[in-house]
This record gives structure tokens, sequence and C-alpha cells, in this order.
């Protein structure tokens, strides 16, 4: 039964490849990517060689070809977004989409099928690149990477290739024109530029064992973003919704339902609306509270790897300078209880940013690198020989304790942004459900997390330093 | 066949069809008229199961269009308002495709399609790139592959937009060549001359409402009232007719023509006629035909006198 489904899929697949090579803008470029430019890239990575081996540096040498061969896969794969988004929006644009809509196919069908005719001719494409350059690289007598790198290698191109089109799909569905689609792309390109910069950094560093961290990554992206792309590939949001206008009037009014429900008081808000979410995101805020338990025991394990000249922290003039500071951060004196609260609400507000273009995933980062660092000076002041207990009674329990859960809270509402297009609701578009998601983070910032973590600079400025001064022997 | 109750389909907060409710029985062709945005795609597209009622219900070949749409898509063919073909393939290459997604095989599909494109003069034309196509001949494949499947719903979305004249006569010809006992069809259109060429019931529909559902000629008769008869005279009859039977009316008058409305034409018409040939010579005497676009722009107007009412 699957498989005669499947094969039905495949039908699309084959008039999609087939079209695909009839059509010589798709053609050329591949064709350049896959035999032009391997040929370009080994001449260009011989004569590195020669040059960097006439210094001595062979480690420059051997890191870059892999780093080549990562390129010179990356290139025909960046083909499949274009394909993608001409496959998906193009065929909107054009009208041939809903004669196929008419047909007794299910959505998933045709988004499969659709899916894989944009995936395997440009990653079959990159595979025969990458054996072009390596056939090139034994010409020249230069070594092949080793066949675990080559296994890496052709991970992240399969994964890169998976994201772009998923992203590619899921940016389809909100465009209604190629050229909305193309602009709306940017939300794919330049993440993934970011990613190969930051993978380039990895190769040339040689750490190997990162790239897996990548892949796995990337594999979590993927199937998050091909999640969202089957609910939202549906007939009825692909031809039932203008969604190329933006429509201020409505967005407002979905923003401001899920902001204020049916509240008519602000009690009536605390106690149908922002009590009612805190409980909805109890899942997230279980999750996150974890990964702050995880964040400090990474941090703190991260001693023996960045190694600190303990002086720097201060701990010999500890006392001074604890007296010095609730001297300077005298009671009533608001001046460094806003430069807190603002630094704290800073790192929130970039985390929600993060976690906005990247649905979650990125917008626990803030949190997750803030509880490290903590670790991590907590296991420089232990190795000093100071009391754990008597740092976290005195530095961090005091504000912490109101602090740390309203940051877990916030970023929890950014979690979430992830979690419900993981469970994704075909009756409501992705802007509906963004709206829904920054209303309600909204809601617990406005309605909790910024008082909280006023009350929490007010205690860090004016009883922290004094209740450190009065535990710190 | 096509039966809907208070069929509803509201987008945000915009009312594209507003309970809608149609019968349409085997053998029948209805004409769904009017204007532009009057809610006629939405309609089709929720009787083909693409788009979900918002309320109300509809069933199409005894399956409900949200419930068994998959079931429903199998039973209708659509050609929609832009033929969405692709330019690279040819007509058979193309036809294979939609066939296969149907679950029939090429060599099926083959057999199928050659009497349809025979009798639509596109057999010498198949091989041919679809991007090469007239808008007549794109309008005629992309009826054949509405009708691959065979189904016993038509629904047919402004079929002939934008087509010259003589790519427009083809498609109408090729759409009355598919009527059958068997088979329902639903038009939409805006062009009145081709829904009274093609159809026996007509419902115009305006901002999202049926506001009229009649066979062609109850909408006729009901719109325009009772019928017209034209005399033609072989001489001026400027001046003339004083004493006229009762229940004869003219209604409008030239020269030689002279146009009469008669409240019962099978008792009146007779004692007209005798009347006309004994003192006059008369070289005619016929029925003028009832346009439907009067019938049309009557019933928009009742509404718009409706409305201004309320």
């Amino acid at each position: 039964m699957m498989s005669n489904q499947l094969k039905l899929a495949l039908v699309i697949t084959k008039r999609e490849v087939r079209d695909q090579f009839r059509d010589w803008r798709i053609i050329f470029p591949i064709l350049g990517l896959t035999i032009f430019f391997p040929f370009l890239m080994n001449f260009t990575t011989a004569q590195v060689l020669q040059f960097v081996n006439r210094y001595g540096a062979t480690i420059v040498g051997e890191r870059l070809v892999p780093f080549s061969m990562m390129i010179v896969g990356f290139f025909p794969i960046s083909v499949s977004l274009v394909i993608a988004l001409e496959s998906f929006v193009g065929e909107k644009e054009r009208g041939s989409i809903e004669p196929l809509f008419n047909t007794p196919l299910l959505d998933w069908q045709i988004y499969i099928g659709k899916l894989i005719s944009s995936i395997v001719p440009p990653l079959f494409a990159s595979f025969v690149g990458m054996l072009v350059y390596s056939v090139g690289l034994i010409i020249n007598n230069v070594p092949l990477p080793d066949l675990h790198l080559i296994i890496q290698i052709i991970a992240i191109t399969i994964i890169q290739a998976v994201v772009m089109v998923a992203g590619a799909v899921v940016v389809s569905t909100q465009a209604t024109s190629v050229r909305a689609a193309n602009l709306l792309a940017s939300f794919i390109i330049i993440p993934m530029a970011l990613l190969i910069q930051g993978e380039s950094i990895v190769m040339f560093w040689g750490n190997y064992v990162t790239l897996w961290w990548v892949v796995f990554g990337l594999s979590i992206l993927a199937i998050l973003l091909l999640r969202i792309g089957l609910a939202h590939f549906s007939r009825e949001e692909l031809l039932g919704r203008d969604i190329d206008v933006l429509n201020f009037r409505w967005g407002w009014k979905v923003f401001r339902m899920n902001f204020f429900g049916k509240a008519t008081t602000l009690k009536n808000w605390y106690q149908f609306e922002v009590f009612p979410y805190i409980k909805e995101i109890r899942y997230s805020i279980l999750i996150l509270s974890l990964l702050v338990v995880v964040a400090f025991f990474v941090g703190r394990s991260q001693i023996t790897r960045f190694e600190f000249p303990v002086e720097q922290l201060g701990v010999e003039n500890m006392q001074e300078q604890l007296t010095q500071l609730s001297q300077n951060w005298s009671f009533g004196n608001f001046s460094p209880v806003i430069t807190i609260f603002w630094q704290n609400i800073r790192v929130l507000l970039l985390a929600f940013i993060l976690g906005v273009i990247t649905l979650g995933i990125f917008g626990v980062l803030p949190l997750f690198a803030s509880i490290g660092i903590v670790g991590y000076i907590m296991g420089l002041l232990g190795n000093a020989g100071l009391s754990l207990s008597t740092y976290f009674l005195g530095f961090i329990l005091p504000h912490g304790i109101i602090e740390i859960p309203a940051a877990v809270i916030a970023t929890a509402a950014i979690f979430q942004i992830g979690v419900i297009f993981a469970t994704p609701d075909n009756q409501q578009t992705i802007g509906e459900v963004w709206l829904k998601s920054i209303a309600n983070w909204t809601k617990v910032m406005l309605g909790l997390v910024i008082p909280m973590m006023f009350i929490a600079a007010m205690i860090e400025v004016w009883l922290t330093p004094e209740l450190a001064l009065w535990l710190i022997p | 066949m096509i039966e809907t109750q208070e069929l509803t389909k509201i987008f945000d907060d915009f009312t594209a069809v507003n309970q809608v409710n149609l019968n349409v029985h085997a053998g029948q062709i209805l004409a769904l008229l009017g204007p532009n945005g009057a809610g006629k795609t939405t309609t089709v597209r929720m009787l083909s199961s693409i788009l979900r009622p918002s309320s109300g219900w509809a069933k199409v070949a005894g399956y409900d269009v949200y419930a068994q749409p998959s079931e429903v898509r199998k039973m209708v063919g659509v050609l929609t308002e832009h033929h969405g073909l692709y330019g690279r393939m040819n007509a058979e290459e193309y036809l294979i495709f939609f066939g296969e997604l149907y679950g029939y095989s090429s060599a099926h599909v083959l057999n199928k399609i050659n009497p349809i494109l025979e009798q639509l003069g596109m057999d010498q034309f198949r091989k041919k790139r679809l991007g090469e196509y007239s808008k007549g001949m794109r309008q005629k494949l992309a009826l054949v592959r509405a009708i691959i499947h065979e189904p016993p719903v038509l629904l047919l979305d402004e079929p002939t937009s934008a087509m010259d004249p003589e790519s427009a006569k083809i498609v109408r010809s090729a759409i009355k060549s598919l009527s059958n006992k068997e088979r329902t069809i639903i038009l939409c259109t805006h062009n009145l001359a081709e829904a009274e060429e093609l159809c026996d019931q007509i419902a115009i529909i305006q901002e999202g409402r049926i506001i009229l559902n009649k066979s062609m000629q109850e909408v006729k008769n009901s719109l325009v009232g009772s019928p017209v008869f034209a005399a033609k005279f072989v001489s001026s009859m400027e001046g003339k007719f004083s004493d006229l039977p009762d229940g004869v009316q003219i209604v409008n008058r030239n020269e030689s023509i002279i146009y009469f409305k008669v409240e019962n034409p099978t008792v009146q018409n007779p004692v007209l006629i005798r009347l006309l040939t004994e003192k006059y010579d008369l070289v005619s005497f016929e029925e003028v035909p009832i346009k439907l676009e009067d019938a049309y722009l009557g019933a928009i107007n009742q509404v718009k006198m409706n409305n201004n009412d309320e």
C-alpha cells in the first residue's frame, strides 16, 4: 500500500527531473559546477600545496584538501535551492499546480515527489564533482583525505541539501511568486553561508569531531523543516490564502487575540492568559531547567581545556573589591540597577531574535552560554581553593533565585516557537503560528520576566555584594 | 450528482462563498454565472475538495467533499481558468503523466487519448512542445486532461476566458461533445452567450450568494416577462393600429416593424395575426428571442433594488 503511494509520488519526481534536464538554465550551471569547477579547484589546490610546502607549512595543505572537497560538493547542491523554489512556487505562479491538486494525490505525495526531484539531481552532480576532484588529486599525486573525513563531507553535503530544500519548501508556502520566494530565500542563504564559514574554520582547525555535531544539528533542523513543510504544504494553504500582501491589520488582530485573549482587567489577564501559558509551556521550562544544569557542568568541565590565570579573577583582594562595590552600589542608587537589568533584557532579546529566525533552536544559546560561564568561573574558583557553596550562596543565589527562573521562563517561551513548529497545526499559517509565538513571548516577558528581572537587578546591586561580603572570609 | 447545502467559505474576515445551495442532476449542465470575484472559482475549488468549506456541506457523486476528498477528486475532472500546462512537455507526455497519477499505464492512456485527440483535431500536434501551442489548443488539451479518468462530474472554470472567438468556439464545441446523460457539468463563466449555448440550467452568483437558480427558460420568462412578438410589414406603419384586441400591447415600433407584448399567445396570437393579414400587408410574424443577457441584468438589478429597499 505504502509502496504504491510512494510510486505515485515518484511519478511527479520523474516528470520534474525530466523537466529539469530539458532546461538549459539548470543544465549549464550544473555541468559547469560538476566538471569545470572541480578542475579549477584541483589546479588551485595543487598551486597552494606547492606554495605552502616550500615554506614547510604542510599542515595548511593537508587541511585545504578536504576543505576544497567540501566546497566542490557544496556548489552544485546550492542549485537545489533554485530548483526547489522553481518547483514549488514556480508551479504555483504559473497555475500548473492546480491541475496537480485536482488529482487524487495526497498532499504529502506531491510534497515528497517534488522534494526528491529537487534534491537528487544536484546531489548527484555534487557527488560527480567530488569524484572528478578526487580523480584530479590522484593524478596530481596529492593524497586523498582519509575515508572517515570523506564520509563526513558526504554526510554534510547530503544534509545541507536536505536543509536547503526543506527550507525552500517552507519559504515557498509563504510566497505566491518566485520573486517573493527569492527574497525570502535569504533566510536560507545567509544562515547557510554562515554555516559554511563555520565549517571552514572547523576544517582548518582540524577538529573533525565537531563536524559530526554539525551533521547532528543540521539533521534536527532538517527534520523540523521537513515537518513544517509537510504540515503547511496543503491545497488549502497554497491556494486558499493571499500571503504576499503584508496585512498589518490582520497581523495586529492575531497578535492582540493571543496577547490579551478575553481578559478585560489586569487580574483577568494574569489569571486567564499569563499563568495558563506558563502551564502550557511547562515541559519546555523543564527541558530548559535541565539544560541549565547541563550548561553549568559543561562550563565547569572546560577549565582543563581553557586555562585561565586565577589571579586575573582578583580572588586575593575580593573583600576589598566587594567593599568598594557595596559603597558604589548603595541602596537607592538605580543607575547600576538599570545597567544590570538592561544587560539581562538585552541578552533575552538576542535569544528571542535568534530563536525567531532559527525556529527556537539557537534561542537557547545565550542562556546556555551564560550558565556555562558561571560554571566555568565556579570551576576556576574551586581550583583556587574557594568554597563553591560559599560562592554560590554569596554571589549567585540571592539574585539568581529570581533571575535564573526568569531567564529559563523567557527562553522556554522562545524554545516553544520550535515546539509549536514541530507539532504543526495545518489550520494555521506559518505567519499565524509565528505571530502567536511572538504574542505569547511578549505576554510572558511583560507579565513575568521583566518584573522579575528588575527585582533581581535590585537584589544584585543592593543585597548581593553585602551578603557576599558577609560570607566571604 | 452535485448537492450543496449552505456551503460557505470564509477567508480570514472575507466571505467568498455564502450559504450556497445547489442541486445538479446527472446529465445536466449548470451555468454558474457571475461577475469577477463573485465566488465561482472558490465554489469550484470546494466542489473539487481543494478548499475545505468553512461551514455547510457538499456532496459530489455521492462523496462528501470534506470527509472524502480523494474519492471526490477521482470523480471530478476540473478545467481551471489557467490551463497550467508544462511548456517543455509534449501532449502525449503530458497526458501520460496525468494518466499515471490516476493509476493508468502509459499504454492504456495512449489507447484512451487517441480517439479524443482525433475528435478535437489535435492528433497531428501530439508530439509538439506545449509551449508552442496556441491558447485554444492549450485549453483543449487541458480539457482532455480533465476527462482522462472519465469523470462523471466536470467542473469547468471559465474555460474560454481571454480567448479569441475562434479558439473559444473550438473549446465550446469540445465541451458540447462531452455532455451526456451520465455526466454532470458545471460551467463557470461570465460569458452569457456561452452559457445560453451550452447550459440547460443557470445559477447566478453575486458576492458569494446564489441570487437565482432556475432552468434557462424559467429564467428568461421570470425575469423578462411575457414574450414579445415582432410583426414585419411591407410598407410604413406610422400612425396605424389604434384598435388592438384585449391583452395585446405595443411595446416598441419602427417604420415597418411593430413589437407586441401578448398576455396569452395561444389565445391572442391567432386573433392578432388574422387582424393584421386582413388589414395590412404582413411579411412575417415571429417571437423575439429573449436574451440571457437581459435575464442576467434583470436578476442583478432586482438584487440591487432589494438591497436598496432594505
